[in-house]
């Protein structure tokens, strides 16, 4: 099986899980006992109200229509409506509190892995020595710790007595960084002559396809003439289209919402200094929960690699021991670890919602604990949902990486 | 590490079991000690008071007994559903064991916590329907030990012999293959005695957990973080640190069993 269509059979096999993974979520909220209107209400609502709320939401119709239109309206994008006052859109809700999410994510994988390769490789060098013992006694006692706990404990040290951190949010007001924004005006010789001279772009996307057909062994005639003239005209008029699109409304605004990158896009050194701040504690916190693992996982890789011959091989040739142990034997242990990295998705996810409740961070996990708190169970699935599907996606990112990087796992 | 797991373990069921009649106030009587709350700890009140003035000491002696109860019957019930379901599947074979197989694996894609906070909010409180709300994240983790060694054994030759000599599926099943299962099994059920400790702890944060009127490390460390700018580290640290070293407790038994009884893992 080549690597296309181990993709291809990968993705497909991604459809009946998503689709299993949303009849679970329906099956655990709508179709258990307990209804959740009447739950949403405590029971303190008048019938007529609960029936109100029911029609509403479309809770009043059969079961099956109901799981259709969820299906549906999945496949939409839509997550369907709040039972807050005011019915907001859940996926609205959902997709302005995922930056914030995928930032802490990010930074705390970052910090699990850095950790984890740093003491697990310490650790692998003297083996059963006392340093080794220490960094394993670390591993397992930072995974027992429940991770808002040592949320706190690093907010009491650090926030409340310390002063070196702030205690909760994301950032200061008012210092929110705005991303990327060009202002553009119309070049005076209208869309023709715009044209004209968008022809240096047509020419850079010919070249980059002249090295790819280079390099892919095509023959010039006639299928490479035929590959380069299209990306030529093609590369020429798309880019022409999309930049006059840009100019014509005068302003490009280019945001990630991640604001330590929204900031550096900004070119704000105060904004990224503060934004930092604010996400230094949450994610060493999650960082620390997730580097147990990976202590573990590099020290065992580590040690079974540096027993390895090619190692020997490369010490008798008079290689410093820094450059053997992470030129050449990490290399080699870190399938392993990305690996890991998308099996501890699920884990940093769960975690996430713990340590943004600790620190009042605003991302999907924060969203997820407020609507418990409101009972507002159509936004709870919402959020469960797409926690699932995340990691399904994840998961699927991961295995394709893998099979890129190991030939092996394709047969 | 097994015995230091052990001794943590079993002095924590001591302490849960002899600490109401240590306990020197009730742990769920407001106002033990005179305003201002929360106070530091005294010498009246060794570990403080939280913010209703009770005493914490008392909670901490008492608070044991929730994560234990959550967790034993969580691991109960995983034992309960998910041993016959990977036993039954797996012997079974062909399309009930592929079904099972992909449900089980789409289960196992949500973050545990999440799962367990969907059932929870439906559920609603209570000791029972937490631990079933935990056992639902981990019960594919039995499901899927337990068919990898079913479907191990059910090749080796003495399962073989069993049938030639005309023993029946069922004698098979559970005289032949689950003696042989079982050491698997509690392998993981150690473990995941720890990860249904820090399930519940993090189910009661979300404000999922058992109730005010019951004394609890996981409400008591929820509590303690609407204090936490005030500086009063003796509501979370205590409560907090208990948990911690339950779920040490359990990971460094799990830890031990699995190291004995897979040798060759050690290398």
């Amino acid at each position: 099986m080549g690597l296309r269509s181990y993709i291809v059979a990968r993705i497909l096999l991604m459809i009946p899980m998503i689709f299993l993974l949303l009849s679970i979520v329906f099956l655990i909220i709508r179709v258990m006992p307990g209804d959740p209107v009447s739950l949403h209400f405590e029971r303190r609502a008048s019938e007529e109200a609960m029936a109100e709320l029911r029609h509403e939401l479309g809770m009043d119709k059969p079961l099956y229509v109901q799981y259709f239109e969820y299906l549906a309206g999945l496949l939409r994008g839509d997550m369907g409506k709040s039972m807050a006052p005011g019915r907001h859109s859940i996926s609205q809700e959902i997709f302005s509190a995922f930056p914030a999410t995928l930032e802490l994510a990010l930074f705390s994988m970052v910090i699990a892995v850095g950790i984890g390769i740093l003491l697990g490789v310490g650790a692998s060098r003297s083996y059963n020595s006392i340093q080794d013992y220490v960094v394993r006694v670390f591993g397992t006692v930072i995974y027992a710790i429940p991770v808002f706990f040592l949320g706190m404990i690093l907010l009491l040290i650090f926030s409340v007595n310390l002063h070196w951190f702030p205690a909760g949010g994301r950032t200061k007001p008012l210092m929110e960084p705005g991303g990327l924004t060009v202002y553009l005006s119309k070049p005076a010789g209208g869309f023709l002559l715009h044209f004209l001279q968008s022809f240096p772009v047509g020419l850079a996307f010919l070249v980059v396809c002249f090295i790819a057909l280079k390099r892919k062994h095509v023959k010039f005639w006639p299928r490479g003439l035929m590959f380069s003239l299209l990306a030529f005209f093609a590369g020429w008029g798309v880019y022409a289209m999309v930049a006059w699109h840009f100019m014509s409304a005068g302003v490009l605004h280019i945001s990630t919402g991640l604001y330590t990158i929204d900031s550096v896009f900004e070119g704000n050194i105060v904004k990224l200094v503060e934004a930092a701040r604010y996400l230094f504690l949450p994610s060493l916190t999650l960082g620390l929960m997730l580097s147990g693992v990976f202590i573990r996982l590099t020290r065992s890789n580590m040690l079974e690699t540096l027993r390895l011959d090619f190692v020997t091989a490369a010490r008798a040739r008079g290689l410093k021991e820094g450059a053997v142990v992470y030129g050449y034997a990490l290399r080699n242990a870190f399938l392993p670890i990305l690996t890991m990295m998308g099996l501890q998705f699920a884990m940093l996810l769960g975690g996430a919602i713990l340590t943004e409740t600790t620190f009042s961070w605003p991302g999907l996990g924060r969203y997820l604990v407020d609507r418990i708190n409101f009972r507002d169970y159509t936004a709870i699935q919402g959020a469960v949902v797409l926690f699932g599907i995340l990691v399904a996606i994840v998961n699927l990112v991961v295995d394709i990486l893998y099979a890129y990087l190991d030939p092996r796992i394709r047969f | 590490m097994m015995v230091i797991g052990l001794v943590i373990v079993l002095s924590m069921v001591l302490m849960t079991l002899l600490g109401p009649w240590f306990a020197p106030y009730d742990p769920t009587a407001v106002n033990v000690s005179p305003p201002p709350n929360p106070s530091p700890p005294s010498a009246d009140f060794p570990l403080g008071t939280n913010l209703l003035g009770q005493d914490m000491l008392s909670r901490v002696l008492h608070g044991g007994s929730v994560m234990l109860q959550v967790a034993l019957l969580s691991v109960l019930f995983c034992f309960i559903i998910g041993v016959p379901i990977g036993l039954l599947a797996s012997y079974a074979g062909g399309l009930i064991d592929k079904i099972f197989n992909i449900v089980m694996d789409s289960f196992y894609a949500f973050p545990g916590l999440v799962l367990a906070i969907a059932v929870a909010a439906m559920m609603g409180r209570g000791v029972v329907n937490m631990a079933l709300s935990i056992a639902v994240v981990y019960v594919p983790s039995y499901f899927r030990i337990v068919r990898s060694q079913v479907l191990t054994i059910k090749e080796l030759p003495y399962t073989e012999a069993a049938r030639a000599t005309g023993a029946k599926g069922r004698t098979v099943l559970l005289r032949y293959i689950l003696p042989n299962v079982v050491p698997s099994i509690v392998v993981v059920a150690t473990v995941n005695f720890a990860d249904a400790i820090l399930t519940a702890a993090g189910l009661t944060f979300v404000g999922l957990g058992v109730g005010i009127d019951v004394p609890d490390w996981g409400w008591d460390l929820t509590q303690g973080r609407q204090l936490l700018p005030s500086g009063s580290w003796w509501v979370i640290t205590f409560p907090g640190f208990m948990i911690a070293l339950l779920a040490l407790g359990f990971t460094l038994i799990g830890e031990g069993l699995s190291e004995l009884l897979n040798p060759r893992l050690e290398q």
